[in-house]
């Protein structure tokens, strides 16, 4: 009997040892190492034999070469487990560099990037953002701005003017913005002090385009409107800025200028931390007839505006050399954004 | 504005410094300095010479030799290409080893055989005019005692100087001279500023009788002086005010054009000479120019006149002069006149202007007319230093002036608060130190009454205006002239106390999320011009009911789109003409729709595309599911239509809650051959406004159920004719709350399907939120939504 078992193992074991599939060590499983599989089977015979001694003997064998055949299952199987993942793995293999450069992602433009940085610091500083339209009354443009009808700073504002004519109005009173001040007036006229607002938007000029002007582009500006605002809040407003969107490297001055709506009136630039000055932008105190035009009472309240060119900040910073590239929607341009 | 230092001096001779900190000072008083060169600077190396002996040259005939004495005494040779000089002329000569500003160093040389030691001058070859024909010949230009050999700075008595050129701002008028900007730099630097006095000799000729002035528009013309030289000669004015005006930009024409030019410079006063032997009974009359009249001009120019013109007429009434614009040849200064009627006068700004502009002839005179000249004393002032000037140069100044007066504007006085004037800078300055910066540019300053202390800030003060400062006509002007003295640099800067919490409108957050997301998905950002060419919108299959602009620049910029359609086009054709990688575009901007009945403005709205080149509709519709399920938008439905522009087959609708809001699919072919773009280009337009202005963005908690699911999948034979919308909808209606998702996963035209029809097959995936569906719920879902697809669309159930 014990003959007849070591050899039932031992022809198990072969067996085992030449399998060379996963399901065909499933296969084995079932009929060597099962319940019913071939070694169990052996156990019938126990009843056959004479001694009690011999039945122990026998039963321990089968158990033996039962345990031993399981445990050479086992490493059949995870030797082949390990064998066919790295076949899988080795059939997978990729060239990952294939892949690199395809384009997949879009570009927002230049100018809309700077314009929403621009927005994002003035938010961090307390403003909120007001748009209004492109076309634009006479009235919000210029009239209401201290800039009445024969005003010579109209002259300087080259404006393109539309075949719009209002209802009861005169023809040449309907235009494209010339600048975003227009909302300065809207928003005095549609809400009550304190305003803290930036006004981006696209604006126009009968300009012929050169490497540093468009007819069309965009501007950022800004208004407060509160009680006892002063000029020192105006410096260290543009001041604030400055040292958040340009670094804390960069400081600003403002030096007089002039502009019908604001008075006083300044010009304001940056210095670099090399110590060159950039010309900016304009701004001062909000002109009593602006405030007044936009229903708005001076002695009760006062404030500020200042304006500055977008796509001048978009241009420097990554160093465009002609402005009119960044209207030629081309992808080559578009992409390096 | 250019200034000279030298010439500023002239008015405050304390002016001294570091040109840095100097040039800082005229930027922070509102006079921008553009440029600073320093002039004056001779070339080193280059000295007074006397021309002792010419003669010609043995060997060459265009040149010849000269002898000069360069100061030690000697002749030395030299070879010279000119032939103007005379022995005993004094002339700028360039010693052995003198570098020229051109870069050239001059050396001892032989030119045909003889020895060159120098270089006799031009005045171009050392930056003294542009005559380079000749050697400039200085016999008259060298100041008494100059020595041969002497540097020639020295012996032309040149200084060292500083131009500056500056940018004035339109409501400075008084800064458009030398005098005023040495009054306001001379206030910054807290130094003395004064007119020198213009003494000259005078005729016993009396000027009544001699010329009348008659203001028959006193609108026109606030004030007309006019005075008379005789026994001018017009020659060449002296090189000191040639050398003047060319630094600051006039070229030198004849001694009484260059003295008029000076006047103005030196004090901002324009004026205006006339023959007064040309002038009958030295008669002058100001009015209004009538419809149709004209005159020639100095510049040979017949001008058509209109009746907002001002002019001067003679005592025929026959127009001798465009007021304050330019002269007229009938009276023009000539070779031979001897008389001369000086004209200073002040002329209405708006009406110069109106004249300036109609006839686009702007000058330096017109400009400071324009913005507003001076009518006081600078009128007296300068009429007498057009005389000193005149004298100077051998005429004779009659005794006396005609003066009269029109209307000029008030100058009343402004009551100013200091409190006020403080609390607009952001300082605490004393009553006393705001008078002080405002009477140190000329401002008069009364107290009205006084606050706590004579010195204190609650105090009101008069303000008398002087009259080259006349726009100067409310509190807030005067606290911009106390700013600008104070110093802007010297406010102490603050930030607004009040200030509120920053933020986008939620408008706007959905506009950047938008942005965001269609980057993500592939799609570049494109900014087109907003103007269109004629027809563009024809071409794109779009009424031409647009607004136009009534002056464009050039015509193919004279429409404003009503549509993003055109602008994208043209934006896929640049890129396709370049061979460019197929353009993903999308763009969120304005257009402008006709305006509705009785609007101010036409109807503005910003509209969103898409433009997706070598697409098909489907990828439209897939940007635009994007959005659906970014801005959650309720109820999008696809009603197929063919919008204007779009593929006549293969476009739809975009409904959103019920209202129109755009289109999708694809754009003509017919289009796209008008704007020459190869293969397809999908397309999605929507009325971004009006969608992020209406409901969106509801995203309520729906509880995620743990309840097992039950998939079924269905496929339908549906007519060609019937949406795959109308299909899925019949599919949600039966399918009700249980109905958890549903997907269009196949769609199959071909083999064992009916022509005419396509095969839509949907998985349908059911679940309770409270129990285990059964097989037998399951199975009645199934019946109903076939049921109703059937009963609905036709559509039959393949098996």
């Amino acid at each position: 009997m014990l003959t007849e078992i070591t050899a039932a193992r031992d022809a198990a074991l072969v067996e085992i040892e030449v399998a060379d599939a996963l399901d065909h060590i499933a296969a084995l499983t079932t009929r060597l190492a099962g319940k019913k599989g071939e070694l169990s089977l052996l156990k019938r015979q126990l009843g056959s034999l004479d001694t009690v001694e011999a039945k122990k003997a026998a039963g321990q064998a089968i158990n033996e070469a039962i345990a031993a055949v399981g445990e050479a299952l086992d490493q059949r199987r995870r030797l082949l487990t390990m064998e066919m993942l790295a076949a899988r793995v080795e059939a997978e293999r990729l060239d990952l560099t294939e892949f690199v450069g395809k384009p997949s992602r879009g570009h927002a433009h230049l100018v809309t990037q700077a314009w929403e940085r621009l927005e994002d610091v003035f938010i961090g500083l307390g403003f909120r953002v007001a748009e209004g339209p492109e076309v634009e009354t006479d009235w919000h443009n210029f009239e209401a701005l201290n800039m009445g009808e024969g005003h010579p700073a109209r002259g300087e504002f080259d404006t393109l003017f539309v075949d719009h004519v209002p209802p009861g109005g005169k023809p040449g009173t309907t235009l494209l913005r010339t600048h975003t001040s227009p909302v300065q007036i809207r928003t005095m006229l549609n809400s009550e002090p304190p305003i803290y607002i930036v006004a981006p938007g696209r604006v126009f000029r009968r300009d012929t385009p050169d490497a540093t002007h468009m007819p069309v582009f965009h501007q950022i500006e800004g208004l407060v409107v509160d009680r006892g605002i002063t000029m020192a809040d105006l410096a260290g407003t543009i001041e604030a800025f400055t040292k958040a969107f340009f670094g804390s490297g960069f400081t600003s001055r403002l030096r007089p200028s002039y502009f019908p709506f604001t008075e006083p009136s300044a010009e304001f630039d940056i210095q670099r931390p090399n110590g060159d000055w950039i010309e900016l932008g304009g701004c001062g105190m909000v002109h009593p007839n602006v405030l007044r035009a936009g229903g708005i009472d001076p002695e009760e309240w006062s404030g500020f505006a200042f304006g500055f060119g977008i796509d001048r900040m978009a241009k420097e910073r990554h160093g465009v050399e002609d402005i009119r590239e960044m209207y030629t929607n081309d992808i080559r341009f578009l992409e390096q954004f | 504005m250019k200034v000279l230092l030298s010439w500023l001096r002239e008015f405050a001779p304390d002016i001294d410094g570091d040109l840095a900190v100097l040039s800082d000072q005229l930027t922070m008083l509102g006079l921008a300095v553009e440029e600073v060169t320093v002039t004056g600077e001779l070339v080193p190396g280059v000295v007074l010479a006397k021309v002792l002996d010419l003669r010609p040259h043995p060997n060459a005939d265009k040149i010849q030799l000269v002898d000069v004495d360069a100061g030690d005494g000697n002749a030395l040779q030299v070879c010279c290409g000119a032939f103007n000089m005379s022995i005993g002329d004094l002339i700028p000569f360039a010693t052995v080893g003198t570098v020229m500003p051109n870069g050239m160093e001059i050396a001892q040389r032989t030119m045909r055989g003889q020895l060159s030691n120098g270089m006799c001058c031009s005045g171009a070859e050392i930056d003294m005019g542009d005559d380079q024909d000749g050697i400039l010949i200085l016999n008259d230009q060298v100041v008494d005692g100059a020595e041969l050999g002497a540097s020639l700075a020295e012996a032309l008595g040149i200084e060292r100087d500083v131009l500056w050129d500056l940018e004035v701002n339109a409501n400075r008028p008084d800064a458009m001279s030398v005098a005023g900007v040495a009054r306001d730099l001379a206030a910054a630097l807290g130094i003395s500023f004064d007119f020198p006095a213009y003494d000259l000799v005078r005729s016993t000729e009396r000027i009544d009788g001699l010329v009348k002035v008659d203001i028959i528009d006193p609108e026109l013309c606030g004030r007309f002086v006019a005075g008379v030289l005789r026994d001018l000669t017009v020659g060449s004015s002296p090189v000191w005010m040639q050398r003047r005006l060319t630094a600051l930009g006039m070229r030198p024409i004849n001694s009484v054009v260059d003295i008029s030019n000076y006047v103005m410079l030196e004090l901002g006063q324009p004026n205006h000479t006339f023959d007064l032997d040309r002038l009958p009974g030295g008669h002058l009359q100001v009015r209004r120019a009538r419809e149709g009249e004209t005159l020639l001009t100095l510049d040979g120019v017949e001008r058509g006149l209109v009746s907002t013109d001002g002019v001067i007429t003679n005592t025929n009434d026959e127009i001798v002069s465009l007021a304050g614009v330019m002269g007229g040849t009938t009276t023009e200064i000539s070779d031979t006149t001897t008389n001369v009627l000086v004209e200073m006068a002040w002329w209405d700004p708006p009406s110069i202007s109106r004249t300036v502009k109609r006839l686009n002839l702007p000058s330096e005179a017109s400009t400071r007319f324009r913005r507003g000249a001076d009518w006081g004393d600078n009128i007296d002032r300068a009429m007498q230093r057009f005389m000193q000037l005149a004298v100077q140069a051998g005429a004779t100044a009659v005794d006396g002036y005609v003066d009269e007066a029109g209307v000029t504007p008030s100058t009343a006085p402004v009551r100013i608060r200091a409190a006020k004037i403080n609390s607009i800078i952001g300082t605490d300055l004393p009553s006393d130190v705001i008078a002080g910066h405002l009477t140190s540019i000329g401002f008069g300053v009364g107290a009205v009454s006084s606050g706590a202390t004579p010195a204190g800030n609650n105090s009101e003060l008069d303000v008398t205006i002087p009259t080259w400062r006349w726009d100067t006509t409310s509190e807030t002007d005067i606290a911009e002239e106390v700013a600008r003295l104070y110093g802007y640099e010297n406010i102490v800067r603050t930030v607004p106390a009040g200030s509120l919490t920053g933020s986008l409108t939620p408008y706007q957050q959905d506009r950047r999320h938008v942005r965001q997301v269609l980057v993500g998905a592939g799609c570049d950002e494109t900014l087109p011009m907003p103007f269109l060419a004629p027809g563009d919108l024809r071409a794109a299959g779009l009424a031409e009911d647009g607004v136009s602009l009534t002056n464009p620049l050039v015509a193919e910029e004279s429409v404003l789109r009503t549509s993003l359609l055109p602008g994208q086009l043209k934006a896929v054709a640049y890129n396709q003409s370049y061979g460019n990688r197929p353009p993903r575009f999308f763009e969120i901007d304005h257009v402008f729709l006709p305006a509705p009945e009785g609007s101010l403005l036409p109807d503005e709205r910003e509209y969103l595309a898409v433009a997706l080149a070598g697409e098909e509709a489907p990828t439209a519709v897939a940007i635009l599911d994007l959005l659906e399920r970014t801005l959650a938008l309720p109820n999008v439905q696809l009603r197929p239509a063919s919008p204007a522009g779009m593929h006549p087959t293969r476009s739809a609708e975009v409904v959103i809650a019920g209202r129109v809001r755009g289109h999708v699919g694809e754009v003509d072919p017919d289009v796209l051959q008008n704007y020459e773009i190869s293969g397809r280009v999908a397309w999605l337009e929507l009325d971004l406004g009006a969608v992020l202005n209406g409901p969106h963005g509801n995203r309520k908690y729906r509880p995620v159920s743990k309840q097992p699911t039950s998939n079924i999948d269905l496929a339908f034979e549906v007519s060609d004719g019937v949406a795959a919308s109308a299909v899925e909808s019949q599919l949600r209606r039966a399918g009700g709350q249980l109905l958890v998702s549903l997907e269009l996963f196949d769609v199959y035209r071909g083999v064992g399907v009916a022509d005419g029809t396509r095969s839509l097959t949907y998985r349908l995936r059911f679940q309770a939120q409270d129990r285990t569906l059964t097989d037998g719920e399951v199975a009645k879902l199934r019946n109903e939504c076939i049921a109703a697809v059937a009963k609905k669309t036709k559509a039959t159930l393949r098996t």
